[in-house]
């Protein structure tokens, strides 16, 4: 009987006239509110998406959208939005916002209605941005989040009342823990229903200023009896310590430090067993194959070079594992803190701090992050020094010539290795560039006005195992299709080029080849580093990426019939001095190896002059300080 | 009761926000993190070189320069001399 009930009702409701003068049918949701109350989080559950998540102002800096599957409403669009404090807009993240929010943004339908975001922790502050919110007249639904910290922490709310007051239905939720969220789906139906809720509009505040918002805000909490929660007892005694005078900077380095020492202690060995079976899947895989040019194209052109990246996958999510513990901790917050005094003694603002440092990550997030800072000049310097800090692209470079020419000496007990010193020194490098850059654009190129440091510090968290799982499966998996798209692609160009042309039916021997010919045309310029042609064939070729080079080494050390044998790190050895190798990761540490950055500096500063200035000047320092590296270590050992 | 500037409170004290000399941008934004006449502020702490220093405004806490902090005026209430921080919690 019901199923035949519901065969009859469906197409009722599909054949209700449309009044005339009514609204289309419902399309699009905003979800909007201020910095850090949790929207992304919210978005990722209700889309069943990733955007990224942690725990500091300003993750979200461009709008993204997602159909609304985990509710079963495939048919309506979320747009997730950066977080505004009010709809007067500062920084480019917030126009990006409130353009949307108000219909603006080309290409993007203007929202049908809004989900409303407050952090219910602190909702005095939080309601400020309720009432422009509102006056955009769209039906909103106002969603307190995290609940659970509110009742943790001894806080209160009548929703009901609070509802009565702002004349929208409200809801507690709790967007981490999935809590309260069958909300949203009833306000949607009601929404796309024009169902009356019950609500009557309310008298919003007639002038939209600060002050008046403000004092809106603190008679509707207080009239609701809101009772705000407790501060939570746990951030301020770790922040006693973890700000303390002495013990913040020393903790701060010991977290540095530590990433490295696990990178090495744990993450080499898992790297080589990795290495290891790799090799003899490959081995195994070729008995099956003819001994032709498919057997040489597939073992020694693309296995070689693709396994030499894969190997490092461990190591990679090691270091996303330490950055997503300090993310979502909001431990960034702090170390942002800390970091100001240096920060301003090179002109900079503190919040440039929280780009640069997620650019230890990957300079094209770091890039879009800078859309929070205010100040247009400070800005663009931040965009100009992103790359010098040590992304996570340097790091298979970076520990395979560590581990092929460094010895694995240990000091300290064996708390700190010479390996992990190394790796801290070229991180130092990175960043020194990057001070030193940023001085001289204050000094010269641009004057900086000195915008505000002001800085929100978000309470501690404990970083849930599943966010921070989903996070390294998002990052291996970003990596794999990395070394199964770009990194092939190119190690196939380069086998291509290093068996071209064909003589008589034969392949180019390696040093008659293309790659060949044009290694050694370029070998004069790169022998005062200490780089052979081969190296040079590399470099060309991480133009693209910086990973690239690994596998265009792995290829052209496995086509090699002298190091055929051998394992990379051991062909290495054979083939450059330690003042080469040292030159290399030098290089590295300075040189513009990534295409996807250059792009992305064009995308933000709508120009091609930004990006070609940046990638000659970083050439530029990173050829230099290689020459130096490979003069002062060859005389020296 | 005296109005000083909030970058000379002592980490420790509480009191009352009277004013904001700076410019719209500024105060606008730090009127939105809850930097109006009439809120209360306590200075909770000070970053590691000293500047900047943390307040807790309205259950939020907020990292800012000396430079921008000197142009906040605050009417000191309470000027403990204890400022271990966690006798300051709610007491309302």
């Amino acid at each position: 009987m019901s199923c035949h009930a519901t065969a009859v009702v469906e197409p009722i409701e599909e054949k209700i006239p449309t009044p005339p003068g009514a609204k289309p049918r419902m399309r699009t949701v905003a979800l909007i509110g201020p910095p850090n109350c949790g929207k992304s989080t919210l978005f990722n559950r209700l889309t069943g998406m990733r955007q990224k998540v942690a725990n500091y102002p300003g993750v979200t800096v461009e709008h993204h959208s997602g159909r609304m599957k985990s509710i079963g409403r495939n048919d309506l669009t979320l747009i997730d939005l950066p977080g505004i404090y009010s709809l007067a807009t500062y920084s480019e993240d917030a126009r990006v916002a409130v353009e949307v929010l108000t219909g603006k943004m080309p290409g993007v339908p203007k929202p049908d209605c809004v989900l409303l975001v407050l952090d219910a922790t602190h909702l005095n502050r939080q309601l400020m941005l309720a009432a422009p919110v509102f006056s955009i007249g769209l039906p909103t639904l106002v969603l307190l989040n995290m609940s659970d910290q509110l009742e943790a922490r001894g806080g209160k709310i009548d929703t009901l009342a609070l509802a009565r007051e702002l004349g929208h239905p409200v809801a507690l939720i709790s967007a981490a823990h999935g809590k309260g969220l069958e909300a949203i789906p009833d306000f949607l139906l009601r929404a796309g229903s024009k169902l009356d809720d019950g609500l009557r509009p309310v008298q919003l505040p007639v002038l939209q200023s600060a002050a008046s918002c403000r004092s809106w805000a603190t008679q509707v909490t207080a009239r609701t009896k809101y009772q705000s929660p407790a501060a939570s007892l746990w951030t301020r005694r770790l922040d006693s310590v973890l700000l303390h005078r002495v013990f913040g900077p020393l903790f701060f380095l010991v977290v540095v430090i530590a990433v490295f020492q696990v990178v090495f202690t744990l993450g080499q060995p898992l790297s080589d067993g990795m290495g290891a079976m790799l090799t003899s899947a490959g081995a195994k895989a070729a008995m099956w194959l003819p001994d032709n040019w498919l057997r040489a194209l597939l073992r020694d052109g693309l296995w070689n070079g693709v396994q030499s990246v894969l190997v490092f996958l461990p190591q990679i999510l090691l270091l996303f594992l330490f950055i997503g513990i300090l993310e979502d901790s909001g431990y960034l917050a702090r170390a942002a803190l800390i970091a100001d005094r240096v920060m301003r003694s090179i002109g900079l603002n503190g919040k440039a701090f929280i780009p640069l440092l997620s650019a230890y990550a990957c300079a094209v997030p770091a890039i879009m992050a800078t859309r929070t800072i205010e100040n247009k000049r400070e800005r663009i310097a931040t965009i100009l020094i992103a790359p010098f800090m040590t992304c996570s692209a340097r790091l298979p470079i970076y520990t395979l010539i560590i581990a092929a020419f460094i010895p694995n000496q240990r000091f300290l007990g064996g708390l700190l290795g010479l390996r992990a010193l190394l790796m801290l020194g070229l991180y130092v490098i990175g960043f020194l560039a990057a001070l030193i850059t940023a001085k001289m654009l204050n000094s010269s190129v641009m004057k900086a006005s000195h915008a505000p440091f002001i800085l929100e510090l978000p309470q501690y968290r404990w970083p849930t195992v599943t966010s921070l799982g989903l996070r390294l499966y998002d990052r291996g998996k970003l990596f794999l299709k990395k070394a199964g798209t770009i990194i092939l692609g190119v190690t196939f160009l380069v086998w291509l080029f290093s068996v071209l042309p064909i003589h008589g039916g034969q392949f180019s021997a390696l040093s008659t080849s293309v790659i060949g010919h044009l290694g050694h045309w370029i070998e004069p310029v790169l022998r005062p580093l200490g780089f052979n042609w081969k190296i040079g064939i590399g470099l060309l070729s991480s133009i693209v990426a910086r990973e690239v080079i690994v596998g265009t080494l792995g290829t052209l050390y496995g086509m090699d019939p002298a190091t055929h044998s051998l394992g990379l790190q051991v062909a290495l050895r054979h083939d450059i001095t330690l003042g080469g190798a040292i030159a290399l990761v030098v290089f590295f540490a300075f040189a513009m190896q990534c295409t996807s950055t250059l792009i992305i500096v064009r995308r933000e500063t709508n120009s091609w002059k930004l990006p070609a200035l940046q990638f000659c000047y970083m050439t530029t320092v990173a050829y230099v300080a290689a020459l130096v590296a490979n003069q002062v270590i060859s005389r020296l050992f | 009761m005296d109005v000083l500037a909030l970058s000379d409170a002592k980490v420790g004290s509480a009191g009352v926000v009277e004013r904001v000399d700076l410019p719209d941008e500024v105060s606008h934004y730090l009127a939105h993190l809850g930097f109006l006449p009439g809120t209360s502020v306590e200075i909770l702490r000070r970053a590691p070189a000293g500047d900047p220093r943390v307040y807790r405004i309205d259950g939020v806490e907020v990292g800012l320069r000396n430079e921008t902090a000197k142009h906040i005026f605050l009417r000191v209430i309470s000027d403990t001399a204890d400022n271990s921080p966690t006798a300051t919690i709610e007491a309302a």
